[in-house]
């Protein structure tokens, strides 16, 4: 015992740490969020947090649930893997309020263009042209019905190649 | 894109560490360089540096309070920051940092700062005046005792926390490097030679550092400079960046001779957007000459003031030289596209958050608490005790 | 359209409920849907990759990714003849509004990458975070707290695929979530809905019934970066060794 007589100062010293944890235990006790650990080292909370995001493109089988006469052109045609919205944009907010959100009618020289304009990048068998020369500028549903695209015969085609 | 040569991937244009991050490693660097210097003395009973004992300490002391600061700038949110003292992520290297900095700021250099010191504090506690002394008072934690066996028993404890000291501040630093040197995403930094490189340049910076504030606070307070002292302080150095010299290289033709898929990538950037800062700066002006003129000193008998003049100049280039090191790590490993087939460009903001007067700032600011620290704490407690008015 | 009133009157109520049941909130509210029953993944068909920029515009719109900054983004590859090494590499803004036109090169061929978090079992990213801000969801989404992260950027450096980046505005870690909000609703994520020839396909590798087992069993298939051994759950079909 007569070692720690003048070891007092160092008591305190190692008092002042234990001090500190207590507190800093205390203070953990409430500032760590309560559903930390329940899964794994994060805010189990999270996971439902972000599976609570608005959702903005309603995903083709709304859009099929009322449109059901495109969906049939379009499921007999080469465009069956074209999901509605990959064309018209994102439109739950229109399923959700249909007569309030209408979808604007889409520019077809636009928008046929980015996936069919021809260029060696694309895979070989994609079917692609170049715009200005395929149609001299006439919009594509001209001839193309863009549910169901292919032409039936050469006399439907017009004045196209 | 501009700044863009090649292909980098979207969202790897950007630079997300800023030279605020190349500062924290330079500031931890200095505080374990500081700390090897005292612990020569202390646990090495090298005898020959005791005038820079105290000095060293409290320089380690001055940068360690202010190596969180870098970081706090760099936060996207820090006030986020207790997270990771609350929860820290134990396969994090940066989480399991918050500790190890914890650790040895409290329990190894303010502990060993105030074990050796308590003796000066406790008087200084009697002889000073105003809120002074109340500082001092807190200092003391209350216990008056200076008896033999009570300052005996602190430098017992004393030398146990400096033998302690010494691993811990190769891991507060050594962590650094880890953090950096356990990405294997980046092949810039990935390398189990990243901790090391990093200890050895951080002690070599570190040495250099106090060296240059001892000589310059000896002549501001017109004594005459300890040439012994000095002498082998430089020969410390010396041998110590020769070990540090030796790991660069190491990692330098290990890299060239095994050319892996980065190879070729991280070549080229070094000779074109590194080619400044670290074939010039680092390699060249920061460690082949520093290193030819600590060289001669160590073998030619020079006189006092040429070798002063030497140890003077060397500081500074290593001191610019280790922080060029830490640029290179940092901003070179962003620099380059992960795919190996572009780089992008630092741009430096002036003004900024995370800015280069931000980072100016940072790094004079230890000298001011070091300032405030060694008229609080004077080293030389001759002129400290016997003059209370000194002690102002 | 033409769909009679009489119809209408029938089919709005219908998707108005159907519509309520789809934005049911949590996953743990939202019936059916345990995730413990998922193990989410994705198969990228390169072959059927057009280089459209879809899949990076819906992913934009879905889920608010600011301009600049990309949680999917197509490359386009060109490789010459047996020059694996160094390929030529172009990405225009992420490819959102698809890519310039090319000539065919007798002596290389060209192909389009669409990259995204890779949602890796055993991620470097959640290995690094100092606070658990970033972590794998129990059915394999590795997904980012954003009101936890402290935006410091680890993650971001640890990632080797280059698919994190800090918000500019929120100042947070942020990535590809696998539309987590629709894939627990059963719906496909923004990208996969977009993709006009099917080239994206979101996978549940714990369903037995998912179309990936059988393409698995039929195709050969890599992850990105192999190497690294991230346990990447993104499958590219046909990928050329040239892909960084």
């Amino acid at each position: 015992m007569s070692m720690f007589k003048d070891a007092g100062h160092l008591f305190r010293f190692a008092g002042l740490f234990v001090l500190a944890f207590l507190v800093f235990l205390v203070i953990r006790g409430y500032v760590v969020p309560k559903s930390f650990g329940e899964y794994g080292h994060y805010r189990a909370a999270a996971i439902g947090e972000i599976a609570a995001h608005p959702v903005k493109f309603a995903g083709h089988q709304a859009c099929e649930s009322c449109h059901s006469d495109e969906a049939g052109t379009k499921a007999k045609g080469k465009h069956v893997t074209v999901n509605c919205e990959a064309c018209h944009g994102a439109l739950a907010a229109h399923v959700a309020d249909p007569t309030g959100v209408v979808p604007v009618k889409l520019d077809t020289a636009v928008l046929c263009a980015r996936c069919h304009t021809a260029t060696a990048a694309k895979p070989s068998g994609f079917p692609q042209v170049d715009p200005a020369a395929h149609s001299n500028g006439i919009a594509c549903e001209t001839c193309h019905n863009p549910h169901s695209p292919a032409i039936e015969s050469a006399s439907a085609a017009g004045g196209a190649k | 894109m501009t700044g863009v040569e090649g292909y980098m991937y979207p969202n790897e244009v950007t630079l997300y560490w800023s030279v605020l991050i190349v500062l924290y490693p330079y500031i931890t660097g200095l505080v374990a360089g500081a700390f090897i210097l005292a612990s020569l003395e202390r646990v090495f009973r090298v005898e020959a540096v005791r005038p820079t004992y105290r000095l060293a300490l409290l320089t380690a002391l001055a940068f360690l309070l202010v190596a969180p600061l870098p970081l706090q700038f760099h936060l996207g949110h820090p006030e986020r920051s207790p997270e990771m003292y609350f929860t820290p992520h134990s396969t994090s290297a940066m989480a399991m940092f918050g500790y190890v900095y914890l650790w040895y700021l409290m329990a190894v250099l303010i502990f060993e700062i105030w074990l050796d010191y308590r003796r000066d504090i406790v008087l200084l506690s009697k002889s000073a005046h105003g809120p002074l002394r109340w500082l001092y008072k807190a200092m003391t934690l209350g216990s008056s005792n200076v008896s033999e066996r009570s300052l005996h028993i602190d430098e017992r404890v004393g030398w146990v926390v400096t033998l302690i000291g010494i691993p811990s501040a190769f891991l507060l630093h050594g962590y650094v490097g880890f953090i950096f040197g356990s990405l294997k995403a980046n092949p810039w930094w990935s390398s189990p030679l990243m901790p090391v490189v990093f200890i050895f340049s951080a002690m070599v910076s570190g040495i250099a550092a106090v060296m240059l504030i001892y000589m310059a606070v000896t002549k501001l307070r017109r004594e005459a400079i300890d040439m012994h002292c000095v002498d082998t302080i430089a020969m410390y150095m010396f041998y110590i960046f020769v070990i540090d010299f030796s790991l660069e290289m190491l990692d330098l033709v290990h890299r060239v001779y095994e050319a892996d898929e980065s190879f070729r990538s991280l070549d080229f950037m070094v000779h074109t957007k590194l080619f400044f800062s670290q074939i010039v700066l680092q390699i060249f002006l920061g460690t082949l000459l520093p290193l030819i003129l600590l060289f001669v000193v160590q073998i030619v008998k020079l006189p006092e003031i040429v070798r002063k003049r030497i140890y003077v100049f060397s500081s500074c280039m290593i001191l610019i030289s280790v922080f060029a090191m830490r640029w290179n790590v940092v901003i070179g490993g962003q620099l380059f596209s992960k795919s190996f087939l572009g780089y992008t460009t630092y741009k430096v903001a002036l003004v900024t958050r995370e800015g280069l007067l931000v980072a100016a700032g940072l790094t004079i600011l230890p000298l001011f608490i070091l300032w405030a620290l060694l008229k609080l704490l004077p080293p030389w407690p001759e002129k400290g005790l016997h003059a209370p008015a000194a002690a102002d | 359209m033409n769909i009679s009133r009489r119809k209408l009157l029938i089919l709005l109520p219908a998707a108005a409920l159907a519509w309520e049941h789809v934005l049911a909130g949590t996953p743990e509210t939202a019936p059916n849907y345990a995730m413990s029953e998922h193990w989410w993944g994705l198969l990228i068909d390169i072959s059927k990759c057009i280089g459209c920029g879809n899949c990076v515009r819906a992913c934009q719109t879905e889920n608010d990714v600011p301009d600049g900054y990309f949680r999917t983004w197509v490359e386009r590859y060109h490789r010459s003849d047996w020059h694996l090494e160094s390929p030529q590499v172009i990405s225009p803004d992420g490819g959102k509004e698809g890519f310039p036109s090319v000539a065919p090169d007798p002596d290389g061929e060209y192909f389009y990458v669409p990259k995204m978090c890779n949602h890796c079992a055993d991620s470097p990213c959640t290995q690094v975070c100092p606070v658990g801000a970033t972590f794998i969801s129990p059915d394999g989404v590795v997904l980012v707290d954003q009101t936890y992260c402290l935006g410091c950027a680890y993650c971001v450096q640890a990632c080797p695929y280059g698919c994190r980046y800090i918000h500019p505005t929120k100042h947070v870690a942020d990535k590809c979530t696998l539309c987590y909000h629709r894939i627990t609703k059963g719906l496909t994520t923004a990208c996969c809905e977009a993709c006009p020839t099917g080239a994206r396909q979101l996978a549940d590798l714990k369903n037995p019934n998912d179309p990936i087992h059988a393409f698995l069993r039929t195709h050969k298939v890599q992850v990105l970066k192999p190497q690294m051994a991230t346990g990447a759950k993104v499958f590219y079909n046909d990928l050329d060794g040239s892909v960084r």
